[in-house]
């Protein structure tokens, strides 16, 4: 605990303590890495018989009835909008709580709750609300005979039910990181635009933003790879077009080759690619920062 | 929060004090909290819509009837009854405690597992780690895996635990077991693994920024009053960590109680849990009897985060 001196004993035990939970961490994941490399005639445990991309080219054909590409883009859309709505709510709504409104603390915990509730219940939940609301559309139809209603088919899909699914599960961090970001917000910066004469949202624009900038990073991190995962809370509020997460999981009572390890290898790295363009971007911020800090006027 | 007690000020006071420029703050001040809604409506719209009703239509469809076709509007407890069928005659378990009962082992199972591995991960990237950078970079080690996807994580536990896997490979190389062990994998054990594998990571989270926000001085104070590592932890950290470890606690048991997916894919399809015995009635269209489910699950899982939260102001942590 001290900051300077020789290490102690306990020093070692728990670097090793961490370095083995590191290893459990990441060790599985980066089996199925190589394991996905399997020669043509390997399977799904060790040894590799020999090294191909032999069941990325089986993948990149398609995996039999399930059109995996189309759920594979599906999920980047739907990954790309939750992300866009997460960082554009979550910061209007930290700002809302900086000033206080009535019903905030019902507003916060409502959120927090929506983090909380068992992902099935939210799942069942909104899968119930787009069934009753087809119901209650074919009920009209029949009453009003209106030509528009007649063929109607579902609401629910995944723009819409889910996308809200979605929401329920990335804005809740979207939140609780926008109030950790205003926490340590110096409001002496937005008092000197003011003084400066910048009205509200040119404070917004010049102001917080560019001083929040990493954070946001961080909150569409968060809203993209939650999504691009999104498995439990979808599971009942998809309709007939599942997303990758939910193909994947079928697949693995299905799929006896190396395939299944070939498609977790990809998502794994679209994951990673995302994570690994944050934290760029993040990074280049700082940097970008540091230096228009030393040169004052440049 | 200044601009909330900016608000609590009485503003006669501040006219009276500066009578020519008070209509104008007035104004703003009320411009601003009128703002203040437009700002927070998105997000409250988003969580009435999909949050909110949906729990409500949960709670009234627990109630209708149905048949094999359509689900009935009416008012009948008779879902609740088929939920806990046969629990009250005495005898053996009816299915409904035996689910719980097997779930509440896996959370207990869990929660041991991540609260210990947490705070020792968490205790010694705050306290023993010396550089800030290295820190962050450790921190954020533990933190990857959370933004991958689970499912990978878990099919992940294949090629180790299978019947041919490394960790049988390894054992019979080694002669401490002559046959391939078959219950590693889709069995309790695999279950759990694969828990505190996900898990772990909403442990170290709270309880790291409870680490940090610990004035350094008090340990120095600690040791200079004569106590050893082991009673500095004791005393000092491990009672500040309280709220970082309620945090993690509630995290871990609510995604164990609801979970439907790790038990189905590491348990072979083959363990009961709360979360897949609703699943399997959504997919016969069962739904007033698994929005029953639903509502007495919720129920459990309230019980377990009141107890929880009394020991915690949430957001005094952020």
């Amino acid at each position: 605990m001290r900051r300077d001196g020789p290490r102690s004993l306990s020093f070692y035990g728990l670097a090793a303590f961490f370095a083995l939970f590191v290893l459990f961490l990441y060790g599985p994941t980066l089996t199925i890495l190589v394991l996905s490399f399997q020669g043509p005639q390997g399977g799904l445990t060790f040894p590799l018989n020999g090294v191909s991309t032999h069941w990325f080219s089986r993948l990149w054909a398609g995996l039999g009835v399930v059109d995996i590409w189309a759920a594979f883009r599906r999920s980047v859309a739907l990954g790309l909008v939750v992300m866009v709505l997460t960082v554009t709510l979550a910061f209007f709504a930290g700002l809302a709580f900086r000033k206080g409104f009535r019903g905030q603390g019902l507003l916060f915990y409502t959120a927090v709750a929506s983090l909380i509730v068992p992902s099935i219940v939210v799942s069942l939940g909104i899968g119930l609300e787009f069934r009753l609301l087809d119901e209650a559309i074919k009920a009209l139809a029949a009453a009003t005979g209106w030509s528009l209603l007649q063929d109607h088919g579902t609401v629910m899909g995944l723009f819409s039910s889910g996308l809200g699914a979605h929401l329920t599960w990335t804005l809740p961090f979207g939140l609780l990181i926008m109030f950790a970001v205003f926490n340590r917000f110096d409001r002496a910066y937005e008092e000197a635009a003011r003084d400066l004469g910048a009205d509200g949202p040119r404070t917004l624009v010049h102001v917080v933003v560019p001083i929040i900038l990493p954070s946001l990073v961080g909150v569409a991190l968060f809203g993209f790879t939650l999504s691009w995962d999104e498995l439990a809370r979808t599971s009942q509020a998809i309709g007939g077009r599942n997303t990758l997460p939910l193909e994947l999981q079928g697949l693995t009572t299905t799929v006896t080759t190396p395939e299944i390890y070939a498609l977790g290898t990809l998502t794994t790295g679209v994951s990673l690619l995302v994570i690994a363009l944050a934290f760029s971007t993040f990074l280049w911020l700082q940097k970008r920062r540091a230096r228009r800090t030393l040169l004052p006027g440049g | 929060m200044s601009l909330a007690s900016e608000r609590a000020m009485p503003v006669p006071a501040a006219a009276a004090a500066r009578p020519a420029a008070a209509p104008g703050l007035a104004a703003q001040a009320r411009r601003q909290r009128r703002l203040a809604y437009w700002q927070a409506a998105p997000l409250a719209l988003v969580f009435l819509a999909f949050f909110a009703v949906p729990l409500a239509l949960t709670l009234m469809v627990s109630f209708w009837e149905y048949n094999e076709y359509e689900i009935i509007p009416s008012f009948t407890l008779q879902n609740y009854a088929d939920v806990f069928e046969g629990c009250f005659s005495g005898g053996d378990l009816c299915t409904t405690f035996r689910t719980y009962l097997s779930t509440l082992k896996f959370c207990l199972l869990a929660w041991a597992f991540t609260l210990g591995i947490g705070f020792t991960v968490a205790y010694f990237v705050a306290f023993h780690v010396r550089s800030s950078a290295m820190q962050t970079v450790l921190f954020l080690l533990c933190t990857i895996p959370f933004w991958t996807s689970n499912v990978i994580r878990m099919i992940a536990w294949i090629p180790l635990l299978g019947r041919n896997g490394l960790v049988n490979d390894g054992l019979m190389a080694l002669g401490l077991t002559r046959a391939p062990i078959d219950g590693l994998l889709y069995s309790d054990f695999a279950v759990v693994l694969a828990f505190v594998h996900l898990n772990t990571v909403f442990m170290i989270v709270p309880i790291f920024n409870s680490m940090m926000r610990i004035d350094r001085s008090l340990l120095e104070a600690a040791r200079d009053a004569g106590a050893s590592d082991w009673q500095t932890l004791w005393t000092v950290i491990v009672p500040l960590c309280k709220p970082g470890i309620a945090i993690g606690s509630i995290f871990v048991l609510t995604l164990v109680m609801g979970d439907f997916v790790t038990v189905g894919v590491m348990g072979g399809q083959q363990i009961a849990s709360v979360g897949k015995v609703i699943q399997v009635q959504m997919s016969y269209l069962q739904f007033p009897a698994a929005a029953a489910n639903a509502v007495v699950l919720l129920g459990a899982v309230t019980l377990v985060i009141a107890g929880l939260t009394r020991l915690i102001d949430l957001r005094r942590e952020l």
